[in-house]
């Protein structure tokens, strides 16, 4: 079992927690997801680790509830366990000799963003981190990416509750533009990471996105998470999570994400009636 | 010492296997076959000739003694004749269900030469019942040898995994089972539904197997929090035995293959065997897409799991695509006999040439019809397209059964240990590795094979370990 360490609720829909977890502790990297299963009917779902300390032997990821399971990991409490936590898995994010980059996060993709910031800039990088989300509150990690020593950090909403108004391509654009970035790295709803692989596109900067197709065991064993990588079949669990931006379906990857939205609401719903809890 | 007087063997016919009406079997995931009774055990039992030269024996690949099994349900002693079973085997369970005796114990039966083999998996599989239905403190468990102080992994809890486990247990070992999934058994709890093998008989089979001191640790991805040298150096293992199978799916490589409603037969065995996902949303959590019209693409045994499990989730049509004919059919006869009984239509001489769509989701399957040409270098007559015979089979999910690879994960995580092109590991007769103290066995080694195979692959490994290890670490 799992216990959990730390929770936190970052806003209305979002939630950070940590379990005791001292062996994936000692492996992580960023880039990496573990797969979280809450209890024992539970559905495994995959979220990335957005900190770890190897010393204190415990794990932080980021989610959003947004169906029954996470809605169920909401409800948790610190003492309280997850039944497992698998990981670290996926390949790491490559994060030596980057150059000057700019990584995105959208939305609960901060997550993944703010490590993989912190270990490029640790490897030198000169790193600009462009946060965004639909509006202030689901904006995620903004102190955390404040206290790397990064070149600048731009926030976006699209409502303009924070930091700029409008999407994250925008300031993305004028990095392009000004050929202040050598490569981008991009990670949020798939939407997201699909426009942020056009616009850089254009000006030839190299992107890697990190992708999250639906998963079930995370370790190559399904195909589930298969992704086509131009035209190639790739597996997201253990050739990725990290892609070339320019390369991805993201038609095929966005329709396979929806396979079992109407499911998930079902569940849900059944979970929200049967339960007497606060939320 | 006179031998005990027996009753002359009965002639009569082989025992039939009591079973699920097919009709009812369409919508339930409880098992088809019922089982032996104590009567007709003892009536089958006493078919059998208790040959001085059991040759049935040599078929099988764990050397189960056969004949003394057998002659104890003659005798009606259900105690020694899981004794004996489990000497050689620790899931008689299991393999009294999922081994092709067919083609292995009861293929070398006298008896088969003049008519019906002695149902050897039936009995097996009634012993095995037997001894699982009894509390885990009056169960069969093996003896333990005297502590050897020395420790070793075993990398899966498939089938391979689980006899080299338990076969190191009892020689004096302390083992650890390192499992990547949430739960132990690996193919037998992912693969094989409930109705051919109860998810409670694999439990208990492992139960019996922490008996011997196993330690069972499972959400434990080597290759990923672990690998094979931090194994032998961090955690201080003596020896390591990789037994991980031969997990990761092959597709067919054909236009539309990434359409909602394509699985391979990986997932959604595992979305239904594994995570319960036929309960869902009222007992479990996880989704399956429910087809009505489905087609499967294969002809092994995990082919006829796929078509049967998508007719148990509600399917009203389930085709099963296959290029050859039924003679080549790798599946198990009786499972091929099962399907049919159930309403599966073989749809034989059909190779898949494009699998067509609308708005993402499949909506049915191109192909080719085929016809037997030469025989090839295996002796098989390969397929041949018959040109401008191309259709369409109507459907709303597709399940892709072609068979398995080596995941490359753990390979990678194996520093030295010499593999083939395709990724399989390279072991001598024994097991051994190309690094010392590294042992593998099972699908991983020999690609897709069988659940009794893998076992014999593990015990084997298991006894080369023990040499080694009493050779080169106690003399430390």
């Amino acid at each position: 079992m799992f216990r959990i360490v730390h929770k936190r609720q970052l806003s209305d829909t979002v939630y950070e927690m940590g379990v005791e977890a001292p062996r994936i502790a000692r492996k992580a990297r960023a880039g990496q997801f573990l797969m979280v299963r809450a209890d024992a009917s539970g559905e495994r779902i995959p979220l990335t680790f957005s900190d770890w300390s190897a010393e204190e032997g415990w794990v932080r990821f980021i989610f959003m509830r947004v169906g029954k399971t996470t809605h169920q990991l909401a409800h948790m409490e610190v003492g309280d366990s997850l039944a497992d936590v698998v990981g670290p898995l996926g390949v790491p994010t490559h994060v030596e000799g980057v150059g000057r980059v700019a990584i995105v996060g959208g939305g609960v993709g901060a997550a993944v963003a703010y490590p993989v910031a912190r270990a490029m800039a640790e490897a030198g990088a000169e790193v600009t981190v462009i946060l965004g989300a639909r509006t202030a509150d689901l904006l995620v990690l903004e102190e955390q990416l404040r206290a790397l020593p990064l070149k600048e950090l731009i926030v976006v909403t699209d409502d303009g509750t924070a930091g700029r108004k409008g999407l994250v391509t925008h300031p993305l654009k004028e990095l392009c533009e000004a050929g202040a970035i050598d490569a981008a790295f991009a990670v949020g709803p798939a939407i997201m990471m699909k426009f942020c692989a056009a616009t850089t596109k254009e000006f030839g900067v190299p992107t890697t996105v990190s992708l999250n197709p639906i998963m079930v065991d995370g370790t190559g064993m399904c195909g589930a998470c298969r992704v086509s990588i131009d035209g190639v079949t790739k597996f997201g669990c253990v050739e990725g999570p990290d892609f070339d931006g320019h390369a991805v379906d993201w038609e095929e990857l966005m329709s396979r994400q929806r396979v079992y939205t109407e499911d998930e609401r079902d569940a849900d719903a059944e979970f929200t009636r049967s339960c007497k809890c606060r939320h | 010492m006179s031998v005990p007087e027996r009753r002359k063997p009965s002639r009569a016919p082989r025992t039939p296997m009591p079973e699920r009406d097919p009709r009812e079997r369409r919508d339930t995931f409880a098992e088809v076959g019922l089982g032996y009774s104590a009567e007709q055990a003892m009536g089958e039992a006493q078919r059998c000739l208790q040959c001085a030269n059991p040759t049935c024996q040599q078929g099988c690949p764990v050397g189960i003694d056969i004949k003394s099994f057998i002659g104890a349900i003659i005798d009606g002693d259900l105690p020694r004749g899981v004794a004996v079973l489990k000497e050689r085997n620790a899931l008689p369970a299991v393999c009294g269900r999922v081994c092709p005796q067919e083609e292995q114990c009861e293929a070398s039966c006298v008896l088969a030469k003049r008519g019906e083999a002695v149902a050897i998996g039936r009995l097996e599989r009634f012993l095995g019942d037997t001894d699982v239905a009894c509390e885990l403190a009056h169960r069969c468990v093996p003896t333990v040898a005297p502590a050897s102080g020395l420790r070793c992994a075993v990398v899966g809890s498939g089938p391979a995994g689980l006899a080299c486990a338990g076969e190191l247990a009892q020689l004096g070992h302390q083992v650890t089972i390192l499992e990547s999934l949430h739960a132990p058994g690996g193919v037998l709890s992912y693969g094989i539904p409930e109705f051919r093998l109860p998810k409670r008989i694999v439990e208990a089979e492992i139960e019996t197997l922490s008996a011997l001191g196993v330690e069972m640790r499972t959400n434990s991805v080597v290759g990923q929090l672990v690998d094979v040298p931090e194994l032998m150096t961090e955690e201080g293992f003596d020896a390591v035995f990789i037994g991980s199978g031969a997990g990761l799916p092959m597709f067919l490589g054909i236009p539309g293959e990434n359409f909602n409603g394509v699985y391979s037969a990986n997932e959604f065995l595992t979305r239904v065997n594994l995570m319960r996902a036929y309960e869902f949303p009222a007992k479990a959590d996880t989704p399956v897409w429910r087809g009505r019209k489905v087609a499967v693409v294969g002809g092994g045994n995990v082919a006829m799991d796929s078509a049967r499990t998508a007719l148990r989730l509600g399917a009203e049509e389930v085709f099963l695509v296959y290029r050859r004919t039924a003679e080549e059919m790798p599946a198990r006869k009786e499972e091929v006999h099962h399907a049919a009984e159930e309403g599966i239509e073989f749809k034989m001489l059909c190779a898949p040439s494009a699998i067509v769509g609308h708005d993402g989701w499949v909506t049915g399957i191109v192909v080719t019809r085929m016809e037997l040409g030469e025989p090839d270098a295996s002796g098989r007559r390969s397929p041949v397209c018959v040109a401008g015979s191309e259709f369409t089979i109507e459907c709303d999910t597709v399940i892709v059964a072609v068979g398995t690879r080596a995941n490359p994960l753990l390979t990678r995580a194996a520093p030295g240990v010499e593999v083939t092109k395709r990724g399989y590991i390279v072991t001598g007769e024994d097991g051994a590795t190309s690094v010392p103290g590294v042992y593998a066995g099972g699908d991983i080694v020999t690609g897709s094979a069988t659940v009794i195979k893998a076992m014999g692959a593990g015990k084997k490994a298991a006894a080369a370990m023990d040499c080694w290890l009493r050779e080169t670490k106690t003399a430390q």
